[in-house]
């Protein structure tokens, strides 16, 4: 077997936040996580299909980078395993849960399921199933700012882009052409790598010959860091340098944040290749737990408030269920809508 | 008036819609300094600049992802394929994104783009420099498929895609940069799903489009002694079909061949020979021939390039032959 990768001492910074801050991140990993949870029970119960890849463990890194962002204005892109960045975003759960369970109120209005959320309110590109097709899409986003910048002259357009995509994706072409493009035209835009070690069944060392993402960034003239991704604020604190070189027009940041998925590659996987001994060390490790204790250990929240937050997430969760199993299904007379533009 | 070639038909369109809205931009490979391998964009860039015409590294389907999301976001791009072939490595962003992304996201985004550029068989360069790729896309839902025919329906057409909101994919062809024509004056825009009658007539209808529309016309003027009296549609759209204007010519004619350049296999032609089956079976007099190219690489060698497409020739035999058959 192969020598697995060392987990490296960070040299980044980690983020400071204010008690506000604090309790803003807690709320948005606590959703991503109890989301989860509920699809898992609601797959089981039959009600909702397909392939569900579940973000259980990752939390740090959807919360850390896009709540760095500009809510609504900045670009958001992700891949099949996107719930809980479409929370993170701002869509509402209702909405997303919705859409899992295909129903005409969904944040795609039932065409898209799991693996396509997307909200143009929430500016969320999507939700794209197939390997690294979203970062083109991702680097046409932040294309569109820097032109709407220097051709249309428009001062305000300043926004960023956030690719999100995991660590088998790095192997795919569309990976390297995109950073040397992003790089060449210095567009505002993060790449940040989910490493969770494995590609369904791929372990990560096994499909990669360089398996440290982030010296990729390198060779195309970018700056490239490793984080902790289980660490919020060690991610928050990257992703808002990040942010602000990018918005400032000096380019793009390749982010590489070493994780975890807590739960098989999707509910469909058995998970059988994974060694008990490495889910252990990972789930020892588990992002939310480590930020209630830094949020207590700081003084900036106590256990009771943490609690009322996981009650007030817990019924946002529950409410979304409700609204989903009362939304209607879509209207099969609209089997055609939104194929054209004029739809 | 002075005649306009067909490259230059192309970028007039490109330009007047450039200088009228300041989404418009281009790009892809070589489109920029060099002016496009046809000259379709030949000094545009000293006019808008080089973010307007991006000269994209040779990265297919990711300067057309990159399309994609610049449209999602508000622009309208314009990429040209180096020759449409090369498309293919591209087909995954033009059938998932570009096709099918609006209806996934459930109408949260439009991708207003065009995807143009020489297509069809070419002289000599070998086969993968001679795909039909309109045959291949014709599948992909979302997607409007488009292809010109002459300098003036070029530029009208060009013209209506890049003000369209869906993505359309636009067929120029390798052979017909060089014809003439005398444009209208002003500027003219012309819908994208009409096919165009190219000549009115009343004992079968032949459909064609792209450079098998001059293949037509060249078995036609061999024909005139004959006194056939064929109706001649250059479908211009491929996908949606105009089955309004084809269904009204069947009416009148009863009788249909096709004269395609794409392989027989899933052509285009077997879409509209199944469409028209589907639609108008009854008033046919007789099958639908299809007259395709080869299923075939097209070969290297010009005896067997052009054994490989559908000549004059053999269309103009076709048609005596139908005619007579008539009863
Ligand atoms: C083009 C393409 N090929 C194969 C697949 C099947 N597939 C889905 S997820 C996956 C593994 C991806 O691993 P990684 O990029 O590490 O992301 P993770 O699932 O770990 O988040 C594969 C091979 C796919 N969705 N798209
Ligand atoms: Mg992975």
């Amino acid at each position: 077997m192969v020598q697995e990768r060392a987990f490296p001492t960070f040299q980044t910074a980690p983020a400071q936040v204010t008690r506000a801050e604090g309790l803003m991140l807690y709320q948005d990993m606590v959703l991503g996580r109890f989301f989860e949870d509920k699809c898992a029970e609601m797959y089981y119960r039959g009600k909702m299909f397909g392939f569900v890849h579940l973000y259980n463990g990752q939390e740090a890194v959807s919360t850390g980078v896009i709540r760095a962002m500009r809510p609504g204005e900045d670009y958001v892109c992700s891949t099949y395993r996107d719930h809980v960045h479409a929370l993170s975003c701002g869509v509402p759960a209702r909405e997303v849960m919705a859409e899992l369970f295909g129903k005409a109120t969904g944040c795609s209005k039932g065409r898209g399921g799991s693996m396509h959320l997307f909200s143009e309110p929430h500016r969320l590109l999507g939700g794209f199933a197939f390997i690294g097709e979203g970062i083109p899409v991702a680097t046409g986003a932040a294309f569109q700012s820097k032109y709407r910048r220097e051709v249309m002259g428009d001062e305000n357009a300043d926004q960023v882009t956030a690719a999100f995509f995991g660590d088998g994706t790095t192997n795919n072409g569309q990976f390297f052409e995109c950073l040397n493009m992003a790089a060449l035209w210095k567009l505002p835009i993060l790449f940040v790598v989910e490493n969770n070690k494995w590609a369904i069944g791929m372990a990560h060392d096994r499909a990669t010959s360089q398996p440290e993402i982030y010296k990729k960034a390198s060779v195309f003239g970018m700056p490239g860091y490793e984080v902790d991704g289980m660490d919020v604020l060690a991610v928050r604190g990257i992703a808002q340098e990040a942010v602000a070189r990018a918005r400032a027009g000096e380019g793009p940041t390749l982010i590489e944040c070493l994780t975890y998925r807590f739960r098989g590659h999707s509910l469909a996987d058995p998970d059988e290749l994974r060694s008990k001994a490495e889910k252990e060390a990972w789930l020892a490790r588990d992002p939310i737990k480590k930020f209630s204790a830094y949020l207590t250990e700081q003084n900036l929240a106590d256990q009771p408030e943490l609690k009322a937050i996981e009650k007030t997430i817990q019924s946002v969760v529950e409410d979304a269920v409700q609204f989903a199993i009362d939304s209607p299904e879509p209207d099969p007379s609209e089997l055609y809508k939104y194929i054209f533009a004029e739809d | 008036m002075a005649e306009t070639l067909f490259f230059n038909a192309l970028r007039e369109a490109i330009d007047e819609e450039m200088a009228k809205d300041p989404t418009v931009l281009v790009m892809g490979e070589d489109v920029g300094h060099y002016g496009g391998s046809y000259k379709v964009t030949k000094d545009l860039h000293k006019k808008y600049g080089d973010l307007r015409l991006l000269d994209t590294p040779i990265a297919e389907n990711s300067f057309t992802g990159m399309a994609v999301g610049a449209a999602m976001t508000g622009l309208r791009p314009i990429i040209e394929g180096m020759n449409m072939g090369f498309l293919l490595l591209a087909f995954n962003q033009i059938a998932n994104n570009a096709g099918m992304l609006r209806y996934t996201s459930g109408g949260n985004f439009k991708i207003p783009m065009v995807i143009r550029g020489p297509g069809g068989v070419g002289s000599r360069l070998g086969a993968e420099h001679s795909q039909r790729l309109e045959a291949y896309f014709q599948a992909v839902p979302g997607l409007k498929i488009v292809a010109c025919s002459t300098p003036r329906n070029a530029k009208g057409l060009l013209k209506s895609a890049i003000r369209d909101n869906n993505p359309v994919l636009f067929f120029e062809h390798v052979l017909l940069y060089n014809l003439k024509e005398t444009l209208p004056e002003g500027e003219y825009y012309l819908p994208l799903d009409k096919a165009e009658i190219v000549r009115k007539g009343k004992d079968v209808t032949i459909l064609t489009y792209s450079r098998m529309r001059y293949h037509v016309l060249q078995a036609l003027k061999t024909l005139e002694k004959d006194e056939v009296d064929p109706e001649v549609i250059d479908l211009i759209s491929l996908k949606p079909l105009d089955f309004e204007t084809i269904g009204e010519s069947i009416r009148k004619t009863h009788r249909v061949i096709v004269v395609e350049e794409c392989m027989r296999t899933g052509g285009i032609g077997a879409e509209l020979t199944a469409s028209i089956n589907d639609r108008f079976f009854d008033e046919l007099d007789a099958p639908v021939l299809r007259m395709s190219s080869q299923d075939i690489p097209t070969p290297y060698n010009g005896t067997l390039e052009s054994l490989t497409i559908v000549q004059p020739q053999q269309i103009a035999e076709a048609v005596r032959h139908m005619v007579a058959a008539k009863v």
